[in-house]
């Protein structure tokens, strides 16, 4: 989510699923949504089947999502920066681009500072000894009035940049790294080439395929760019679309069960802010022209004192800057990999799981085994037995050598209790307890605040290490140890302390103490008038329910933020409010104030005056960045091969991989001669991740783990489908059956042929069906992405043999 | 791939579809659906599984000895995200709610054991709660070497989330923030 919000300010998906039907064309990268997000891919075959949509799907596999597309491009796993740089340079070099939307919404005419340089694969700011850029580096050039330089024809602007930069995705360069043959491309180019006009929405599609690399931050933004380029954003049928994998990682990521964030975004504070002014100082960002509302930077304050109140209560006054000092401020990354990578270093003691077997998901699960072997202790809280539950014996474990104490809590399901969902779209949609607690079980929530209610008595009784957060803390729940998520859900939401009413939105935080919320963005799910989310005004009365006709219903449910069901869509209107496309209307200006969906923009800022704010109110600039520093990796995306790779980079051969890669476990890297064969990860239909190994009628549909082989690769090796085979890294092996497909074609890339295998995750040592070699992440490689430290689990080099 | 009809309008179109042997299917099944779910309790849930959010409706009934049984799971045709379609996982929900295989009761594996033994929820909320306590303690760092107030933990982490309802997991945030936890992670990145 790190390359959305540095390029528009919100870290999600900016449509929601309905509102794909209204594409013309719509492209998906790193996604099988067919067989992934099935019911939600409905909506991409309606924009199809109703209004003639064009399908570009491009991926390793062809899939379910490939057969009902328009074109499928087979592409290396890792490469979409190409695939997107390429269509970028074709729409840039033919003048393709939609120039009033680039001019109104984007940063193109923005001029950056000198000093700017990209060189055989490198960008300025680069510091040798921590392997970082700096990215205050990549800067613009500031007038005497302190604000940024506009000027789109200077040499420096923005669009020269970027033209410049993506000039050397030419069709030979697309076709050499990412295999798609120079006339495919063109084809698809031409199509995307045409979306560049207001009566045309293009919308990208995309998922873990894109975000599972140590460039998945760069993968994303490239198409975003793209979106930009071509007007795209911020209007119906449009966007970058993330499709998340789980049904409320969305949710759970606003309320930040996320290393570097508190909830709403807020950035965890880091040593050296002593206090508020200093964090701020840091973190929220700073107008860069006199009319950018940048909404999220001028209220940051606002948001973090309401927080504080929130969590704190008495305790937080103005005289002791709100206890500022309880926030926790890590040194360094705190992410997934450091977690285990501290483990294995002996720098941790205890691991608490809920409903996620880290086993199973790695990277590298045999030294996620060993980081867990580490531990002093592991509590693992879920419904069913996990791979990270039965550590201590798994296939080749001796467990009596393992002195790890683990206790495993059984947890309730989500249909033994109640509280919200957020889908990929922002879709709050509350859900009703609909059975009690099987057994035994306890939720989460209570087993989480029990244990926390005990560890209080602890440092009440014995003292302990800095106790007072612990003990300060606000409990205000009728059992506090046994909370109600609408007690939850009423505090996420906020209150003015004075009258003891809950606010209606966020724009009534104060940054005096006088008000709370637990999550600003989600401030106004939950007014007086009752909660939000509950709300059920669906499709059988479309009349009453979606007054505009374009699928909004504002009364389904909630949509944070403030029920807005598109963002950005001030930018679906042109510079006099007028829709670009009135068939397909966001918003719209009707001389008094903006009409259609809610706007995510002033309600009544009228769009004649030239002192109204600027399209994207969350960033800085108030303009969509083509160019950003939110990012550490390049202030432009630039294609780098996977760490683990079957060719060097044909752009800069001498610096093949990202230089800003994390890497934690250099001698855990295969080399391409005793590894030849390039992998990818994913997901079945019938399966999500790991649990549903205890579903019967799931296991019965897809009962055994394999993977899938190319048939030329298949000949070659005399393999058949059906064979026992063993795939191997440097990190661990699979052995599992072959399934021979045609699905899978070599490529030619650089000259080179290059197979890909296929390798789905769901199975392992813990479920109905096991088999001792089944993790699929024991090929993984532990490696993250710059920005983001996600894993790369999509691209990496493996061997395969018969059984 | 996809249905043109709706489920509803599927009906009716198999009301008038009698099979050879004039026997009519949905006839049947109609009313061995009326059977089951009559007088049943309708709740609103979500589809537990990804993020599309799939709108469900869960009939329930409850026994005259308090149990409550889960009789069906099908898509709310009323959703705009789904329009009451489901795809494998989601219907299948129903046994990934009602199992055989569920964790019973708390366990614990001492250090070295080959065995988990049946705990109390008491023995494992101490457990757990000690465990905390000493390894905050142990690992807890206040001042780093530059003088700077960080109030840290820097022994125990958190990972979880994508299957908890919101209002749970901003909790799961708030008290492990409490403790001073800053290794804290969901699904998101992996
Ligand atoms: S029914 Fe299928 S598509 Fe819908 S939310 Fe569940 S898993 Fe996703």
């Amino acid at each position: 989510m790190v390359s959305l919000a540095a390029t528009f300010g919100r870290g999600a998906m900016t449509n929601h699923w309905r509102d794909i039907r209204h594409a013309d064309l719509i492209l998906i990268n790193g996604a099988n949504p067919a067989e992934a997000h099935p019911v939600g891919f409905q909506w991409m075959m309606r924009a199809k089947l109703d209004r003639g949509a064009k399908m570009i799907h491009a991926d390793p596999r062809f899939t379910r999502t490939s057969a009902v597309a328009d074109k499928y491009l087979r592409i290396r796993t890792g490469t979409d920066v190409a695939y997107f740089g390429g269509l970028i340079n074709h729409v840039l070099r033919n003048n393709l681009y939609h120039d009033e939307y680039v001019r109104m919404a984007t940063n193109a005419a923005f001029v950056v500072a000198e000093g700017y340089s990209f060189d055989e694969g490198m960008f300025n700011g680069f510091d040798p000894q921590r392997k970082t850029y700096n990215a205050a580096e990549w800067a613009y050039e500031t007038g005497p009035d302190g604000f940024v330089v506009l000027d789109i024809d200077h040499p420096r602007s923005v669009l020269n940049l970027m033209r410049a930069h993506y000039n050397r995705y030419t069709p030979e360069m697309v076709e050499r790294i990412t295999g798609i043959p120079r006339t495919d491309f063109e084809e698809v180019a031409k199509l995307v080439g045409e979306t560049g006009k207001p009566d045309k929405v293009m919308t990208i599609v995309y998922a873990v395929g894109l975000t599972h690399h140590t460039t998945g931050v760069q993968l994303i933004r490239s198409g975003a760019l793209l979106q930009l380029l071509l007007g795209n954003m911020g209007r119906p049928g449009g966007g970058m679309n993330a499709e998340r994998g789980h049904a409320n990682i969305q949710g759970n990521t606003d309320h930040a069960i996320s290393w570097d964030i508190l909830p709403g975004y807020l950035r965890i504070p880091a040593p050296g802010q002593q206090n508020i002014d200093d964090y701020l100082a840091r973190s929220a960002s700073k107008k860069l022209r006199p009319n950018s509302l940048n909404f999220f930077g001028e209220n940051y304050r606002k948001f973090l004192v309401s927080l504080l109140k929130t969590w704190y209560g008495e305790s937080a006054r103005a005289d002791n800057d709100f206890a500022f000092h309880h926030l926790p401020k890590p040194a360094a990354d705190a992410s997934w990999l450091s977690i285990f990578d501290a483990a294995l270093r002996g720098r941790m003691e205890g691991l608490m799981l809920s409903g996620m077997t880290a086993t199973s998901i790695g990277p590298d699960s045999n030294q996620v085994l060993q980081a867990l072997s580490n531990l002093k202790w592991l509590c693992v809280m879920d419904s069913y037995a996990t791979t990270s539950s039965e550590f201590w014996r798994a296939p080749g474990i001796e467990p009596s050598n393992v002195q790890t104490e683990v206790l495993l809590l059984p947890a309730t399901h989500w249909i033994e209790k109640d509280g919200s969902f957020t889908n990929s779209g922002r879709w709050v949609q509350w859900k009703e307890q609909v059975l009690p607690p099987e057994g035994e079980a306890r939720h989460d929530h209570w087993m989480l605040a029990e244990a926390f209610m005990r560890v209080r008595t602890l440092y009440e009784r014995d003292g302990g290490t800095y106790p007072s957060p612990v003990l300060q803390l606000t409990m205000p729940y009728r059992d506090p140890r046994r909370p109600e998520l609408d007690e939850i859900a009423q505090e996420i939401n906020g209150r003015d302390l004075g009258t003891g009413q809950r606010l209606a939105t966020f724009a009534a935080l104060k940054d005096d103490g006088t008000t709370t919320s637990g999550d600003w963005i989600y401030c106004g799910h939950y007014p007086e008038s009752g909660n939000l989310a509950k709300r059920r005004d669906g499709i059988q009365d479309p009349a009453r329910n979606d007054p505009t006709g374009m699928g909004f219903y504002p009364n389904w449910a909630w949509s944070w933020p403030l029920n807005r069901r598109v963002l950005y869509n001030r930018a679906s209107a042109d510079p006099a409010g007028k829709p670009w496309d009135p068939t397909r209307p966001g918003i719209a200006w009707d001389g008094a104030k903006w009409t259609g969906d809610v706007p995510d923009y002033p309600a009544t800022a009228n769009p004649a005056d030239q002192a109204s704010p600027l399209p994207f109110i969350m960033t800085s600039e108030g303009m969509g960045r083509l160019f950003s520093n939110g990012v550490a990796d390049g202030p432009f995306p630039e294609h780098y091969e996977p760490v683990e790779s079957p060719v060097d980079n044909p752009l800069h051969p001498h610096q093949s991989a990202t230089p800003v890669a994390h890497i934690y476990l250099p001698d855990r890297f295969g080399s391409r001669r005793e590894f030849p064969y390039v992998a990818t990860s994913y997901r079945l239909t019938e399966h999500e991740h790991y649990v549903t190994q205890h579903v019967d009628q799931l296991v019965a549909l897809q009962p055994e783990a394999f993977v899938e082989v190319p048939a030329e690769l298949a000949r070659e090796k005399g393999i058949a489908t059906g064979d026992a085979v063993r795939v191997s890294s440097k990190r661990g092996k699979l052995e599992v059956r072959a399934v021979v497909t045609s699905r899978l074609g070599p490529l030619t890339i650089d000259g080179k042929k290059v197979y890909q295998i296929g390798i789905p995750i769901h199975w392992g040592f813990v479920g109905i069906n096991t088999g001792q070699h089944w993790l699929a992440n024991a090929l993984t490689p532990f490696v993250g992405d710059a920005s983001s430290r996600t894993p790369e689990f999509k691209a990496f080099l493996v061997n395969i043999e018969k059984l | 791939m996809f249905m043109d009809v709706s489920r509803r309008h599927f009906l009716q179109l198999g009301a008038v579809g009698v099979t050879p042997l004039g026997f009519d299917l949905a006839e049947a099944t109609k009313v061995k659906q009326r059977l089951r779910i009559e007088g049943a309790t309708v709740s609103r849930t979500i589809c537990p599984y990804c993020a599309v959010g799939c709108a469900l409706l869960a009939y329930t009934k409850k026994a005259s000895d308090g149990h409550v049984e889960l009789l069906q799971i099908e898509g709310d045709p009323d959703s705009p995200v789904n329009e009451g379609r489901l795809c494998p996982k989601g219907a299948s929900a129903l046994q990934l709610a009602i199992s055989r295989r569920r964790v019973e009761s708390p366990m614990y594996r001492a250090p070295g054991a080959t065995e988990w033994a049946k705990v109390s929820w008491d023995f494992a909320l101490d457990k757990l709660a000690s465990n905390i306590k000493a390894s905050r303690d142990r690992t807890f760092v206040t001042t780093d070497g530059n003088g700077n107030v960080v109030n840290r933990c820097e022994g125990i982490a958190f990972a979880g989330g994508a299957a908890f309802s919101s209002e749970e997991g901003y909790l799961a945030t708030k008290l492990m923030r409490g403790l001073g936890l800053i290794y804290l992670e969901q699904q998101a990145r992996v």
